[in-house]
């Protein structure tokens, strides 16, 4: 067994391998991993996070609920009021309506009734006057008695 | 070839040159490659890391990283971005080169044989050059802590007057060498020796078996030996981790 330049060749090697390991291969691979353990915890504190947020929503949501639920029984509330009402005013407004009607169609009939009078009115004052004249055209003389019979016709009007 | 032939076959590096100024080929070039092989995957992995969701490849260098790191953290108690990509490095490089001693102990010979090599030892933590040369460079960082941690003068006040205090002070110093002298030994020679013992199993269970029955022992030592390369690159890796600590730590 003798020492000899192998020793030195290998004392070389091993400061080479000691040097390429802790320059280009220790430090990326600890930091990869510190890294990645910095990246788990924050992580698991972000999901942890989330939880609480997630029961901080729920509730929120819970409370926005009931408050629509409120709300749209207000909504409802209301409007059943003003459907009563528009109900109320339709049937008043008929109603009037309806009267308003029943004294147009009364005028209408008393003014036909009047009319009709008046027909029948002058038909029989002609009437009369016609049979008035055949009876008394033999004796009355028309130039004489026109004034006469003038003023009774204007009197059956 | 008689059994003594095939095991000094076993036996013989892949040398060039001579004397102080030869180099052991086989050593070299298997270390250099597994240690490219890590780095370049390990680099390859780290350039594409995500903080996302990792990849298989990125997943498997992540749990190295980690194991590493967890020891470090365990038993280093300075503040050294060197120490724990140094761990990381040993332990991989180490158990790579050991784990040629899983491949079948013919295999790498042969093939270097194919390219002309004369002989050619697979597993370079079976020569002490590399188990030392690793050692060594890990005593020297021991040292250079020690002074650029506690100064010249802490260091001085340590090695001279622990543990018996100032009255032994040559004595202490004396206790100072041999400790600090036997770590690199000893982490050299334990890895030297389960290595080299390792793969003489090997050796001899393909020497003196018979092709048709070998295959039985060397699974069972192939299994068991397993066990001992991942024992022993961890011990090298906890034993440096464990060194530079004490060399960082101030009483």
């Amino acid at each position: 067994m003798n020492l000899d330049l192998t020793f030195f060749a290998e004392i070389i090697a091993f400061a080479l391998f000691v040097w390429l390991t802790m320059r280009f291969f220790w430090p990326p691979l600890i930091r990869a991993m510190d890294e990645r353990a910095k990246k788990i915890a924050d992580g698991l504190a972000a999901a942890d996070r989330a939880v609480r947020d997630l029961e901080l929503a729920q509730e929120r949501a819970i409370g926005i609920l009931h408050d629509a639920h409120r709300e749209a029984a207000t909504i409802v509330e209301a409007a059943s009021q003003r459907a009563n009402e528009l109900v109320e005013r339709a049937e008043k407004a008929a109603v009037e309506q309806a009267a308003r009607e029943l004294q147009h169609g009364r005028e209408e009939l008393e003014r036909a009734r009047e009319q009709a009078r008046m027909v029948l009115q002058k038909d029989v004052a002609n009437l009369a006057l016609e049979a008035a004249r055949q009876i008394i055209a033999q004796e009355i003389d028309p130039a004489r008695h026109a004034a006469l019979l003038q003023s009774v016709a204007e009197r059956l009007q | 070839m008689t059994p003594m032939q095939y095991i000094q076959e076993h036996m013989q590096y892949w040398q060039v040159g001579r004397g102080l100024l030869s180099v052991h080929l086989d050593t070299v070039i298997v270390s250099f490659a597994l240690g490219f092989l890590f780095c370049g995957t390990g680099i390859w992995a780290a350039r594409r890391a995500t903080s996302g969701v990792p990849g298989r490849v990125q997943n498997f260098f992540e749990i190295m990283v980690a194991f590493v790191d967890q020891q470090v953290r365990e038993s280093f108690h300075g503040r050294n971005r060197l120490i724990a990509p140094l761990a990381l490095t040993l332990f991989a490089w180490i158990w790579l080169m050991n784990f040629m001693d899983m491949l079948p102990v013919d295999l790498l010979p042969r093939l270097a044989h194919a390219f002309g090599a004369p002989h050619f030892k697979a597993v370079p933590t079976n020569d002490l050059n590399l188990t030392f040369a690793l050692s060594v460079s890990v005593f020297l960082l021991m040292m250079f802590y020690n002074f650029k941690i506690k100064g010249l003068r802490g260091f001085g006040r340590e090695v001279l007057s622990r543990p018996f205090g100032w009255y032994a002070a040559p004595i202490n110093l004396v206790f100072r060498l041999i400790e600090d002298l036997a770590k690199p030994l000893s982490l050299s020679l334990r890895l030297f020796g389960n290595m080299f013992a390792g793969e003489m199993i090997f050796v001899l269970i393909a020497a003196l078996l018979p092709w048709w029955v070998s295959w039985i022992p060397g699974l069972g030592w192939t299994f068991f030996h397993l066990l001992i390369i991942t024992l022993q690159a961890f011990i090298f890796m906890m034993l440096t981790i464990v060194y530079l600590s004490m060399a960082h730590e101030t009483h």
